[in-house]
């Protein structure tokens, strides 16, 4: 394969790192808020925190992203192939991580939060300082697997004219006419993106073993 | 021994008035009354399920009672009494009241994720907004007075039960706490392990500190308790020093209670 053509797929990686990456941080952030409004006493914020939940992740990825292509330009609203694409990767996963986390801050043992009582804290800084690091850590595993799902699901994004990884491989296997290659090296990049993302993950999870053998 | 109403040398840190708790339809405190001596040691005793535990939980205000009043320094904890009737009290006031209480809890309930000096600064520097240079000092002389100022970059996984119980002992004075409360301290603790705790509760003791303490150690109770209430059935059967209270002759509940206690340490020899 000619350098040209690999400084294509690997330009194209980039913009699969980059997609992924945005959604990945920004659907955590969402996430962490869905999870606590589904864990919330009143109903009127649970409820429909568990309806997002439940549609986001019942819906099939493709469908979503076509849905929010052709529903935003259909009220009025141009967005380019990228948005659509970060937007709807974030919905989606934000909807597991939301589910994660819950899993998370249920986890958190009760005397960690009466400790806090007893010193003093407050609701808002119980919650930064001890109820999200341990929950973070305690779905650090599932968090990590759900980013490299999303780096996978990524190579969707091309139905929304997105030209990533997947959709550069398939443009240039039919421009070529060589697509083993082609998809033999896309499949590569994959692996190698997603060996670091699982590297980083294991470093992470060193780090919140506080101790632990 | 203090009866209700009449106050110690020291005046009452803590007083529990008429105090009642269900859990359900199960009734674990049938009217509670008790005060707690300033400078003094009170030892809570009785068979599981008698509502010892309970009993500070609530002194702690993590329970809320369902009818009684309890004042520490004269100040309604989570409740107040009102023409209107009884009423919950906003959080800050609670937050307020509860400040001069310190807990120290069977299971430790150390900060995992915070090394020991961590556990002992994290309310300082949060809380208290102390600059860390002024916390780290604070929570290192605290670690030092647990016998523990070596270890305080370990985690508490890296602790032993006793090291970790003698770090949340200090994580609660470093807040320069009036009234300390110990619930069960060394009950999760191999029995090679509560001396090491018990020494320090025994040197806060000496300190004047004032105390409650739920404890299956009857001889901790009997040498350093300077009041000792025996909780049955959710009421205080015996109360009293602890002349009064083991001294023969005993009262045949209280007699049963210790002879399980014997019984079972005859088991372990045997």
């Amino acid at each position: 394969m000619s350098l040209t053509l690999l400084a294509l797929l690997v330009r194209a990686a980039g913009l699969t790192v980059a997609i992924s990456g945005v959604s990945i941080a920004l659907g955590l952030a969402l996430g962490l808020f869905v999870s606590v409004a589904s864990l919330s006493r009143r109903r009127l914020v649970s409820v429909p925190a568990r309806v997002y939940v439940s549609f986001f992740r019942g819906v099939p990825l493709l469908v979503q992203l076509l849905l929010i292509y052709n529903l935003l330009p259909a009220a009025g609203i141009d967005v380019p192939g990228v948005v659509a694409a970060v937007v709807g990767l974030t919905l989606c996963t934000s909807a597991y991580q939301a589910e994660n986390l819950r899993g998370g801050f249920l986890s958190v043992p009760r005397g960690l939060l009466e400790a806090a009582d007893m010193a003093g804290l407050g609701a808002v800084q119980q919650f930064r300082r001890i109820r999200v690091p341990i929950a973070v850590a305690l779905t650090l595993p599932t968090l990590v697997s759900e980013a490299i799902m999303i780096l996978k699901a990524s190579s969707l994004v091309s139905v929304v004219g997105v030209v990533e990884l997947t959709r550069m491989a398939q443009d240039l296997a039919s421009s070529t006419y060589r697509p083993l290659p082609m998809f033999a090296t896309a499949g590569a990049l994959y692996l190698a993106i997603d060996w670091t993302v699982a590297g980083l993950g294991h470093a992470l999870e060193r780090r919140a073993r506080w101790g632990r053998a | 021994m203090t009866a209700p109403g009449e106050s110690a040398a020291g005046g009452t840190a803590l007083s529990v008035r008429g105090l009642v708790k269900r859990f359900g339809a199960h009734e674990v405190l049938s009217g509670i009354d008790l005060d707690v001596p300033a400078g003094r040691v009170t030892c809570l005793i009785g068979p599981s399920g008698s509502g010892k535990s309970t009993l500070l939980r609530c002194m702690a205000f993590l329970e809320e009672a369902g009818a009684g009043t309890i004042l520490v320094g004269g100040e309604p904890l989570g409740f107040a009494e009102t023409p209107q009737g009884r009423r919950r009290l906003p959080p800050a006031r609670i937050r307020a009241v509860r400040a001069s209480i310190g807990m120290v809890f069977q299971q430790f309930n150390l900060w995992p994720h915070m090394t020991a000096l961590g556990n002992v600064t994290e309310a300082l520097r949060v809380v208290r907004r102390m600059g860390r240079a002024e916390a780290e000092a604070k929570g290192l002389a605290q670690l030092r007075k647990v016998g523990l100022e070596d270890r305080a970059g370990h985690y508490p996984a890296q602790l032993s039960g006793g090291q970790q119980q003698r770090v949340a002992i200090a994580r609660s004075l470093a807040l320069e706490p009036r009234i300390m409360l110990f619930d069960e301290p060394t009950s999760s603790l191999d029995p090679e392990l509560t001396g090491e705790v018990l020494d320090v509760m025994r040197g806060l003791a000496a300190d004047g500190m004032t105390m409650v303490v739920v404890s299956h150690e009857i001889g901790f109770a009997a040498s350093v308790g300077e009041q000792v209430a025996f909780l049955d059935g959710g009421r205080i059967l015996l109360h009293g020093s602890p002349r009064d209270v083991f001294g023969k002759p005993r009262h045949p509940r209280l007699e049963r209670f210790l002879d399980t206690y014997l019984d079972r340490g005859a088991a372990m020899l045997a």
